[in-house]
């Protein structure tokens, strides 16, 4: 199957860096009702979510909405979140990127995004995520991962994820034809979670 | 769609159209392969959002603290395999009844009309129609919240006067029960706009979305019914362009 991807040899990952396990946890302790466990919960994860809101629709005030929003969800989903299926961390920020790029999606639904994005957004700012960045420990192991990747798989991961494009949209924007952007962005990720130690969740 | 398994990297990253999304939504329950993928995906997608952090706004803790104060979160799901937000649940069952049968006798009778449609029925694929609707420059596109769980989103094109039917995370109707679909035409009320047996495909409405001044979407017998008899789970206001 060329699907497959090869196991990392690194040793995993601690989770986005804040003891995975201690977040799985809380939350399953949020899911009992444990307002306390959530506001750890809330303290411990919120700067990475707002901060991602932030990328995504860049507007802090947008921003503050969807993470208000997705905090509601997350309490309210808490009891169901499954370990199994991926890291609380994950599960969060996957909940956050998806409302953000709803959002965005939708306001340019009622104002339909012109053809000149292309030109605007055309060009990539290689560095802008490193300009955002905070000082800490995982995030330069992150950037450090980064440069495993060929300038233009960071390019379409960039576009797409913090962007908020969809793959036919990327694309476009890089002069590819239809079906490459999708490649290069899992090509891209393979290798990001390869460098990273990003093992496979097991018994998937 | 050939090689389907290519789009897990950017379903990860949200980065699909929303009937790409419902298509590999509905692959991933069949593909282990691809769970196990996106999933890895996501958690390095997640590692990303590290070089993003920043400090939200004082006010937020209060307001995010004071919200789940008026809350209970939901009791733990205890039987049926329904969908956490992470992911679809692996078990899908497919049920396909007589409608081919249904279609053809359709297309027969539009061929033997001769009839004059701005699309071509007889390509017999819902995707590409859903995928003229969804990729049309006029395409408007409403999202609502199913009271069970998921949402669904209508997305409209009044050029070509047709709508389609999007679920995401939709649980399956009980069992003997079907989703039916409904257009509300000036005049003549809620109009059947057919079955929608699978949530988890994108389904085009029947009837002309461009008169119609809603869309709905009710819970009946399996064999459909000719009026709603339920009132509707969701119900989408359309403008009428006619």
């Amino acid at each position: 199957m060329k699907h497959l991807s090869s196991v990392p040899s690194d040793p995993p990952s601690q989770e986005g860096g804040s003891g995975g396990a201690h977040l799985a946890d809380l939350l399953k302790r949020a899911g009992r009702g444990d307002e306390a466990a959530f506001a750890e919960w809330y303290d411990a994860t919120a700067a990475r979510a707002f901060g991602l809101a932030v990328r995504v629709l860049r507007d802090r005030a947008q921003a503050e909405e969807v993470t208000q929003e997705v905090y509601l969800d997350c309490w309210r989903n808490s009891g169901r979140f499954d370990e199994t299926r991926g890291s609380a961390i994950s599960w969060l920020l996957t909940i956050v990127h998806r409302k953000s790029v709803d959002r965005v999606r939708s306001a340019e639904a009622a104002s339909r995004r012109d053809t000149t994005y292309t030109q605007q957004e055309g060009t990539v700012d290689h560095d802008s995520t490193a300009e955002a960045a905070t000082a800490s420990l995982e995030a330069s192991r992150v950037r450090a991962a980064l440069d495993h990747l060929t300038i233009k798989q960071r390019q379409a991961i960039e576009l797409a994820f913090l962007g908020g494009y969809t793959h036919t949209e990327v694309a476009k924007m890089l002069d590819l034809p239809v079906g490459t952007a999708k490649t290069r962005i899992r090509d891209g990720l393979i290798r990001l979670r390869d460098a990273l130690g990003v093992g496979e969740v097991a018994q998937a | 769609m050939s090689d389907i398994h290519a789009l897990s990297g950017a379903y990860a990253l949200d980065a699909l159209d929303d009937v790409e999304r419902a298509q590999f939504a509905r692959h991933l329950a069949a593909c282990a392969e691809c769970r196990a993928e996106v999933r890895s995906f996501s958690e390095t997608a997640s590692h990303l959002a590290e070089i993003e952090n920043q400090e939200p706004p004082a006010g937020l803790r209060a307001r995010v603290l004071a919200d789940i104060g008026t809350v209970r979160p939901f009791p733990p799901e205890t039987a049926a395999p329904g969908s956490a937000p992470a992911g679809p649940s692996p078990v899908v069952t497919l049920r396909r009844r007589a409608l081919p049968a249904l279609v053809a006798a359709v297309v027969a009778l539009i061929l033997a009309a001769g009839g004059a449609a701005v699309w071509h029925p007889w390509t017999n694929d819902r995707s590409t129609l859903a995928d003229q609707i969804v990729h049309a420059p006029d395409a408007v596109r409403i999202t609502e919240p199913v009271p069970g769980g998921g949402k669904l989103t209508i997305v409209r094109s009044a050029s070509l006067k047709r709508a389609v039917m999007i679920g995401d995370g939709v649980p399956e109707p009980a069992s003997g029960t079907t989703y039916q679909l409904w257009l509300q035409q000036p005049g003549q009320g809620m109009v059947s706009a057919g079955l929608m047996p699978d949530s988890t495909e994108p389904t085009v409405l029947t009837g002309d979305a461009a008169t119609a001044k809603a869309a709905a979407i009710t819970v009946e017998p399996e064999t459909g019914s000719s009026h709603p008899t339920s009132d509707p789970i969701v119900l989408f206001p359309l403008r009428s362009t006619a």
